[in-house]
Formats: C-alpha cells, structure tokens, sequence
C-alpha cells in the first residue's frame, strides 16, 4: 500500500488532487482512498489531505502517519508546518517551490528524494490563479509508478469539464518541468 | 455487477438512494448534514431524479414530512447527523409508532457541547430506544447495498417499520473510494414497489397515529415491540437476496479470526476496518484474539452475539459514546447484559474512545489489546469502563 500525506491551504484543493489520483487508480482496478483533514474549512489555513492507493481493498480508517509520499501544494507551508513529519526516510518530498535543493532539505530536513516544481509560476500561467490542485498532481505523478498523466484525463474531464483543458495541460507542464533531486 | 466507480461515500449513498426510486426527500440542507442530500437535490433538480425534494426549515419538519409522505404512500428519504437527529427525536418515535417505512442515513457524528462537527456515536445511542430498525455500515459499499435492504426490510408488510442506517461522519461518508454499483435491473428485482397495508387516502378515509387510551396503549407497543423482534427473519432473507446478487455476506453479528481467540475485539462501524487490521498483526505475533461486530443494533441479535463470543475469556468492548454516570458506553452496557446469566461469561473490559473523529490507529488497538490482557495492569478488570488515549 501507497499512503501519500498532501500539505496545503483552504481553498487550494489539496483534497481534490488526492481525489483525482485515487479516481484515476479505481478507474484502473485499483482500490483507493482520499480524504480530507476533517476540521472547519477556512480559505488560506494549513490543511492536510490523505490518499491510500494498494492492489487489495484498503480496511484502514485512520490518519496517515508515515507516509511514502508528501506533497505540499503551498510554498509558503514549508516555514510553518512541518511536512515531512514520518516520512519515511526512502519516501518522496514533492514541493510547490521555486526555491532551490538545499533551501528546502534545509527547512523539510528531508533526506530522500525530492521532486520540486514552481507550481504557482505554472498555475498562474495556465489558469490564471495560484490554485495548484492539478498541477501539483502532475508532480506527484512523477513519484508514482503505476498511475500515468494519461489516466488523470478522465477523472480531470469529469471534475473540470469545460475547464478541464487547462488543468490537464498545467498538470502536463508540472510533470515535465519538475526537477527531481535523488536521496543524499 | 454494475459498474465500480470511485467517488464519496455521501455520493455513493445518494446515487444508491435514486436507483431505489424514491418519491420523496425531505431533509433540512446545512449543517449538520452531508453530501447525501446535496447530491440528491441536484439529481431532482437535473431531472434524473423524479422526486420532490423538500428542502425544510428543520428536521423535526423533514422528519414530520417524511411522515405525511409515507403515510400517503411515498417511498420516503432523510438524512441527518448529532444535534440535527437530536431536534428531530420527537418525530423519530412516532415515525416507528406509526409504522412508517421511512429509511434515513444517519452520519453518525458527536453530540454537542462543546460544539463539534466530528465522528461517535453519541447521536446513534441517543435514538436506541425510538423502534427503528438500525443497522451500522462500515463502508461506502455497505452504505449502498443496505439502501436497497433498508427498504426492502422495512416496507415488507410483515415488518412495516423505518430504518436507519448508520455510517461514521467524515470517517466515511466523506472519503473517496470505490464503490460497486448494482445494475437498475437487479435492483427492480431486489426491490419491488412499496405497497402499503393501508394509506392516507381521500376516497378511503382512515385514521393514523391517533389517541389512544390505556387500555389500548400497552398493546399497540407490545405489537410495535413484536414487529421489530419478528423483523428478523425478513432481515436475514434480505441480506440472503444480496448475497445472491453481489456475493457480499451480511449477517446480524459479523465475526473475524474468532476461532480459537481467547479475546474478542467488540466494536461497531468504522472501527471494524481498522481493527481487522490490528487483529491480523496480533495474530501474527500468535496472539489469540479476534473481532465481533453486531451490525444489526436494533433488533438486537442475542443468540447470535452469545455464540460468536463464545469460548472467549475476554471481551474488548470499545464504545464510540459515553453513557454519563452509566456502567461504562453505550454497547457495553448493552453487551454485558446480554451476557449475564451465563454460566461462564467473559469478562467485558470496556475502553471509550474515539470520540469527536479523535484519532485511533492500529497501533491504538494494540496498546489497548495489551492493556486488557497485561496481567499486571489488572485492576482494569475491576473498573466498569475506562477511557483511552485521554491527554493528561
């Protein structure tokens, strides 16, 4: 089993990535399962989002502790919460920020592998908003094996609609454009 | 089967609901609610739902038109969750008095003060005693195959009661995971249309929920209680029909690695998942301890609870509410009473826990596995009831 841990604020849609990859595994046989921090929703505040993702159905009805994988949507997350709390020290960082390698081993004080990518840059190019729900999918696909780009267009169209062309294409440009720095 | 699709628990629920041809839906739309109704509003409102959707001013109202609507001859819907079911009690009791085959989803979430929004179960003990038939569902597919046997259940003639389906709030009915849907054709074949004994009809005037003396009273509860016990055997063929359709097995009392366990885990919804969890990496360890987890609540299924408990020397009971000032939570309360007379029964360690979606991993149902079976912590044998995970 997969487990991911997504790191983000009100309002940026932490909750619909992990939604879009665990629709995409279930569209391939998979089982999955995403869901959100559950507290008051306030726009802007720290929220955190799960996704399980395994070959068998998934029985666990709890937080993820030690995730494989953390994601963190919101640049500005890594000063004040501390994201790669129980990564597992093979596990994958994958960050919203233009900062550089050591800047964000620094903050995250994450040993293994990094995979970074300016998301805001990229969102507000594509859709004309700081909101990085897609295009940090496109990143965290990156650090996947089994899930493709091509198997979010399906769950993008059906979320999106008529602005799912946008988002597909953001989160194309994240999957190319992320960086990834191998484990020290 | 139909098709597997990956979406909320609360979206599952409400798809499930409109495959079962509901006439109406009434259900007070903010909080506390879920997505249930929200996404059966749109359904009727994009016409792929032909129901009224009543959206009310509060769920005593909901309730009270689902009441009207039944008795006229409506397949009827609600949903609600903690104070929203509180406001509502009034007309909880008399939609079982009137023997009304309502089925509402009740998202089983805390009780407030202190205001909170969370998951337990003190919402779901606090309608114990109202008549429903009540089933826990620990999943999103349970959710949606037990639309389909709440009506079934409760519309058949010999039964004629409401039913309510519990699910943990935001545990559940807010995750995104796959769900089996049941073709249309299987679900006309499970589900035939409701046929009331008797309606509210203008040409054939009759009289429903009416005075009663107390000459008459005693008896009409005494069939109400009747119905519910007898409610079994409709119960079990129901569940026997799903199993034909979809292979899944339901049963009043579900039991997990119990042979041979000398200690039993008892718990109801979400809880169970986790659990079989915890129970898999104890019995690797050569730990002898199992799961039980009555699903039906109402009626409550003593036979079959004694005999899948039987052989064990101890019984975990974790409750999700708190029986102020009782002999311990609500399930065990009822689980020890059930036991009592026995020539030899286990003794039941009751943990409260998980209160308000308050956080408890496998690792929490190993360290209160060890705390009931560690010899040397024995006076937690000697307390009715302890609470776990408390911040000192």
């Amino acid at each position: 089993m997969l487990e991911v841990r997504l790191h983000g604020r009100g309002g940026q849609g932490a909750v619909t990535s992990a939604e879009l990859l665990a629709t995409a595994a279930i569209e391939k046989g998979a089982y999955a399962q995403a869901f959100p921090s559950f507290g008051p929703e306030r726009r802007g505040a720290p929220v955190v989002a799960f996704l399980r993702i395994s070959d068998g159905p998934i029985r666990l009805r709890c937080n993820i502790v030690r995730p494989d994988i953390v994601t963190v949507l919101d640049p500005g997350i890594l000063r004040i919460v501390p994201v790669a709390s129980g990564l597992k020290g093979e596990g994958v960082l994958v960050v919203n920020s233009k900062a550089d390698e050591e800047e964000i081993r620094e903050l995250t004080q994450h040993k293994g592998k990094v995979v970074k990518v300016d998301a805001t840059r990229i969102a507000l190019e594509e859709l004309g908003l700081p909101i990085t729900n897609t295009t940090m999918v496109g990143a965290l696909v990156r650090a996947l094996e089994f899930i493709s780009i091509d198997d979010l267009e399906g769950p993008v169209r059906d979320r999106f609609g008529r602005l799912a062309e946008r988002n597909l294409k953001a989160m194309k440009r994240a999957f190319e454009e992320a960086q990834i720095c191998g484990a020290r | 089967m139909g098709k597997r699709r990956g979406l909320e628990v609360s979206v599952g629920a409400a798809e499930a609901v409109a495959m079962a041809d509901v006439d109406v839906i009434a259900a007070y739309p903010i909080t506390p609610q879920t997505h249930i109704v929200e996404h059966l509003a749109e359904l009727v409102n994009n016409g792929e739902l032909d129901a009224e959707f009543v959206p009310v001013e509060s769920e005593h109202s909901a309730l009270s038109v689902c009441i009207g609507a039944s008795a006229a001859g409506a397949r009827t819907f609600t949903c609600t969750s903690a104070q929203g079911l509180a406001l509502m009690n009034e007309i909880v009791y008399i939609a079982s008095s009137m023997r009304l085959p309502i089925v509402m989803i009740l998202a089983n979430r805390s009780l407030s003060a202190p205001l909170s929004i969370w998951n337990d179960h003190s919402d779901a003990m606090s309608v114990r005693d109202t008549g429903w038939i009540q089933v826990f569902a620990q999943n999103g597919q349970e959710v949606f195959d037990h639309i389909f046997f709440a009506y079934r259940v409760g519309e058949d003639p010999k039964v004629s009661l409401p039913v309510m389906i519990h699910v943990d709030g935001f545990i559940v009915t807010h995750v995104i995971e796959p769900v089996e849907f049941w073709e249309k054709e299987q679900v006309e074949r499970y589900l035939p249309p409701f046929k009331p004994i008797s309606r509210l009809d203008p040409e054939r005037p009759v009289t429903m929920g009416a005075f009663a003396m107390p000459q008459l009273f005693t008896e009409t509860k005494v069939a109400q209680d009747m119905a519910t016990t007898q409610s079994m055997e409709v119960i079990l063929s129901a569940w026997e029909e799903i199993y034909k359709i979809t292979s899944r097995r339901y049963r009043p009392v579900e039991a997990y690695r119990t042979e041979g366990a000398e200690t039993i885990f008892v718990v109801q919804g979400s809880f169970g998942e986790t659990l079989s969890v915890a129970v898999d990496e104890l019995r690797a360890k050569g730990e002898p301890v199992g799961l039980v987890m009555p699903r039906l609540w109402r009626p409550f299924p003593f036979e079959l609870f004694r005999s899948a408990v039987k052989g064990a020397k101890n019984l975990i009971v974790i409750d999700r509410a708190i029986s102020f000032g009782g002999q311990g939570g609500p399930l065990a309360i009822e689980l020890r009473s059930s036991l009592f007379g026995l020539p030899a029964p286990p003794r039941v360690i009751n943990f409260i826990c998980g209160l308000a979606s308050r956080d408890v991993t496998v690792e929490d149902f190993k360290n209160i596995y060890e705390r009931a079976v560690d010899g040397s912590k024995a006076p937690v044998f000697q307390e009715d009831f302890q609470f776990y995970g408390v911040r000192s």
